[in-house]
């Protein structure tokens, strides 16, 4: 019972449950008269002249109806689980625990559907029977944010177009899918950019990508300084403190610069959030994924699903960007 | 014989006009958002479409029809009630005139702030903690005038009507506070109209609940049939069916309707045995619901033949009818396994749609097509054939939306519930929500029928007052002994 740890408190919803139906039992009692011959007779009060009562006994059929409630109830709390602490079992919890580890063991009603595909995830990619299996599991608990043909949406990575923040290869594949992934990206705030930097950072990266020709150069040239801000080492290294110490100097990302923190390649022409001017400055002030923004993490699947699911769940993915 | 006081009609007159107005307002509101559903991009407007979004109108919707609409009526109708059937003016209606200009003002605050985005995120209970205090006091202000007037009542029993109404002050009351109890951030620098719940998690989500069933309860089912034990016997001229039938069916309603709340929460973190409490106490409030509904439709024996001719009896005992569809429904849905399938479902939707319009609001606009004449001297409405037409387009509206919602909500949840043979789903939400796009236009169709017959009832409305003028009736002095 939550925080109500106490013996009592059991007690106490027993007696209450006691006494609401003895409550019920007792009102009707008091009031089972049967009818007696001739005409109803009316109270003897008027009100507002004309309101008056007959005193009709309570309708025999409606009566049964009120004690059959009442012996139901009586049934129910000596069957189930209610009535304070008497009888009440392992709970639903657990009851559902139990039904889903039975069926979705690998030897399960459900698990055995999914533990046949072994082996390679690459060449299991290829295989219609996993596949479909892969998509009934990619429709249940996928679709939802990647939609249903796997492409997408604004904040939520297209998983057909080959381009990944956090590496192609199946085995990092299935890692995301089974750790989760949470990047995120740092509101300007907390980088210490004002109004005219994050201007200029968009400029910036609006030249470095597929839309040179919007970009207002001078301002581009200053946004470089912003996006490269960063102090040299004594070995003569560069530690960047602002755009490029997540999405590299080169402004190529995660990927290409092997740094493992899911910032996207912005030199590429795709966009998980707009690619309009407006959308990066959005993304430059408020950040990505954090603060009020914190939606966009994937689950950790690993908490919901077995093993074998993530296995055909990760290759069926792999083949959205790998067609035959 | 009678002597010169009048009854203060003022304030009834003035709530009366409101329930009008605002049951249009809300009743808009309702048939935006269904339009929202089969347009989604309706009102996706630059600027203003942050306040015109589903999410922001839903809660208007809500809060205008059951607190503005059904808020209005029920004010209307007790004060009237309680002067008349205690045969003395109103306890102290200069307290009555607050009330009518509080409760105008927090209408009016919910119709800014909610829109705004400011909002508790309690169903039915959304209004920031400003809000609440100011619906405490009006609402201890209403008790004085209703309770006082009973204390000062010139008739030696109370009639059962006020029971009902009595019975719904004092639980709202009390339901209001408890739910409410919140912590204002602006103590601790956050924005003004903030605040966190008092309770935390599963707590808050019961004490929500046990304030959400019992606003259906008490708001719009104890305090409606209070309405219905006067104006039904009034119009239909005949004595109340049962004088026990009312006394049973009156304290087992109210004390098992505490208990029902747990049912909007099975299958949740809610502990087994709430959920178990929830469920049989709601089974067992079948009867004492339909108590209610036999004491209103048997109180017509012997005069049936009036339903033919009489369209306020009409609008009347049909509520009578959805009232006992939605009372047996409601129990039967309250059991876990049934509301497995229902739960979440558009089901619900129509479940509580043949509540509030069959029930809450036929009732409402029956009693107030008898009380308007009467508040402007006159012996009966401007158009007799418009109430019967309000009552026809009414009735097929709610046809119309209650059916589409049962087949909608049973659809989405065999959909959801439908699995392969490896135990995955067979269909995706968003499949199910493309299923459902016919039955949401069948609903819109149905919902603007039904806002249509409140136009009509506003027309008739505007004419009968046009045509009268304000009328306080003198107060009946009782006869000198009881028959």
């Amino acid at each position: 019972m939550a925080d109500f740890t106490s013996g009592v408190w059991g007690l106490y919803v027993a007696g209450l449950i006691t006494f609401g139906l003895l409550f019920c039992i007792v009102v009707l009692v008091l009031n089972m008269t049967t009818r007696e011959s001739g005409e109803p007779k009316l109270q003897g009060h008027v009100w507002d002249e004309t309101l008056r009562e007959y005193n009709n006994p309570l309708p025999k059929w409606w009566l049964w109806l009120f004690w059959g409630t009442l012996a139901f109830a009586i049934v129910y709390f000596i069957k189930y689980p209610g009535f304070g602490t008497f009888n009440d079992g392992k709970g639903l919890r657990a009851e559902y625990a139990e039904d889903i580890a039975a069926v979705d063991g690998p030897e399960g009603l459900y698990g055995k559907e999914f533990s046949k595909f072994k082996g390679d995830l690459v060449a299991l990619s290829q295989d219609p029977a996993a596949e479909k299996a892969g998509r009934r599991l990619f429709l249940t608990y996928c679709a939802n944010c990647h939609g249903v043909a796997g492409t997408g949406g604004s904040g939520f990575p297209d998983l057909t177009d080959n381009d990944w923040l956090y590496g192609s290869d199946a085995a990092t594949i299935k890692e995301s899918i089974a750790d989760g992934r949470s990047g995120a990206m740092t509101a300007a705030a907390d980088l210490g950019l004002n109004g005219q930097q994050i201007e200029d950072a968009a400029n910036y990266v609006l030249f470095i990508s597929d839309q040179k020709e919007q970009a207002d150069l001078a301002s581009a040239a200053r946004g470089k300084l912003v996006f490269l801000s960063g102090t040299r080492n004594e070995d003569g290294s560069v530690s960047y403190d602002k755009c490029a110490m997540c999405h590299g100097a080169n402004g190529k990302g995660s990927v290409i610069n092997n740094n493992g923190l899911g910032a996207p390649d912005l030199t590429d022409g795709i966009w998980l959030y707009g690619s309009s001017k407006e959308a990066i400055v959005d993304g430059i002030t408020k950040g990505r994924n954090v603060g009020n923004n914190a939606m966009n993490a994937m689950p950790t699947w690993k908490e919901f699903l077995s093993e074998d699911k993530i296995h055909v769940l990760a290759a069926y993915v792999y083949g959205l960007s790998n067609k035959k | 014989m009678q002597s010169q006081a009048t009854y203060n009609y003022k304030v009834v007159r003035q709530f009366a006009i409101m329930t009008v107005v605002w049951g249009i307002v809300g009743m808009l509101v309702g048939v935006i958002i269904a339009a929202q559903l089969v347009f989604p991009d309706l009102l996706n407007l630059p600027v203003v479409n942050e306040f015109l979004s589903f999410g922001r109108l839903r809660p208007l919707h809500t809060n205008a029809v059951i607190f503005a609409f059904g808020g209005c009526a029920l004010f209307a109708t007790s004060f009237y009630v309680v002067q008349r059937t205690c045969q003395t003016r109103l306890f102290a209606p200069g307290l009555a005139t607050v009330v009518f200009w509080g409760w105008q003002l927090i209408i009016v605050a919910a119709a800014v702030s909610l829109p705004a985005g400011n909002t508790t995120g309690k169903e039915y209970a959304e209004l920031n903690w400003i809000v609440d205090i100011v619906i405490t006091l009006v609402w201890v202000l209403y008790a004085i005038v209703f309770f006082g007037t009973l204390a000062i009542r010139k008739v030696s029993h109370i009639y059962v009507a006020n029971w009902f109404y009595g019975a719904f002050i004092i639980a709202v009351a009390l339901l209001h506070i408890f739910n409410s109890f919140e912590i204002p951030l602006v103590f601790f620098g956050g924005a003004l109209l903030d605040s966190y719940s008092f309770y935390a998690g599963v707590q808050d989500a019961m004490v929500q609940w046990w304030y959400g069933h019992n606003a259906v309860g008490f708001f719009l089912t104890a305090a409606f049939l209070g309405m219905m034990y006067y104006f039904v016997p009034k119009q239909a001229d005949r004595p109340v069916y049962s004088y026990r039938l009312s006394v049973v069916h009156f304290w087992a309603l109210i004390f098992t309707y505490m208990w029902a709340g747990p049912h909007h929460l099975h299958y949740t973190a809610l502990p087994d045995w709430a959920q178990s409490v929830g469920m049989v106490f709601s089974l067992i409030l079948l009867a004492p619901s339909w108590g209610g509904m036999i004491n209103g439709i048997m109180t017509l024996s012997g005069a049936w033949h009036k339903l033919r001719t009489d369209p306020v009896l009409k609008f009347l005992i049909t509520s009578l009818s959805f009232y006992g569809m939605s009372t047996f429904e409601g129990p039967m849905m309250s059991i876990k396994s049934v509301n497995a399938l229902s739960h979440y479902t558009d089901w619900t939707i129509g479940h509580v749609h043949s509540g509030a319009l069959g029930w809450v609001a036929m009732v409402a606009v029956g009693s107030i097509y008898f009380l308007l004449p009467r508040l402007y001297g006159k012996t009966e409405m401007y158009s007799t054939k418009l109430i019967n037409t309000h009552f026809w387009v009414a009735t097929i509206g709610i046809v119309l939306y209650i059916a589409s919602m049962w087949i909608a909500g049973v659809m989405q949840g065999l959909m959801w519930r439908a699995t392969n043979p490896d135990g995955t789903l067979t269909y995706t939400f968003v499949e199910a929500v493309k299923a459902t796009y016919p039955f949401w236009t069948v609903r819109l169709v149905g919902g603007t029928l039904f806002l249509v017959g409140m136009v009509i009832m506003f027309y008739n409305v505007l004419k009968t007052i046009g045509s009268g003028k304000a009328y306080d009736a003198p107060v009946v002095v009782p006869a000198a002994a009881h028959a």
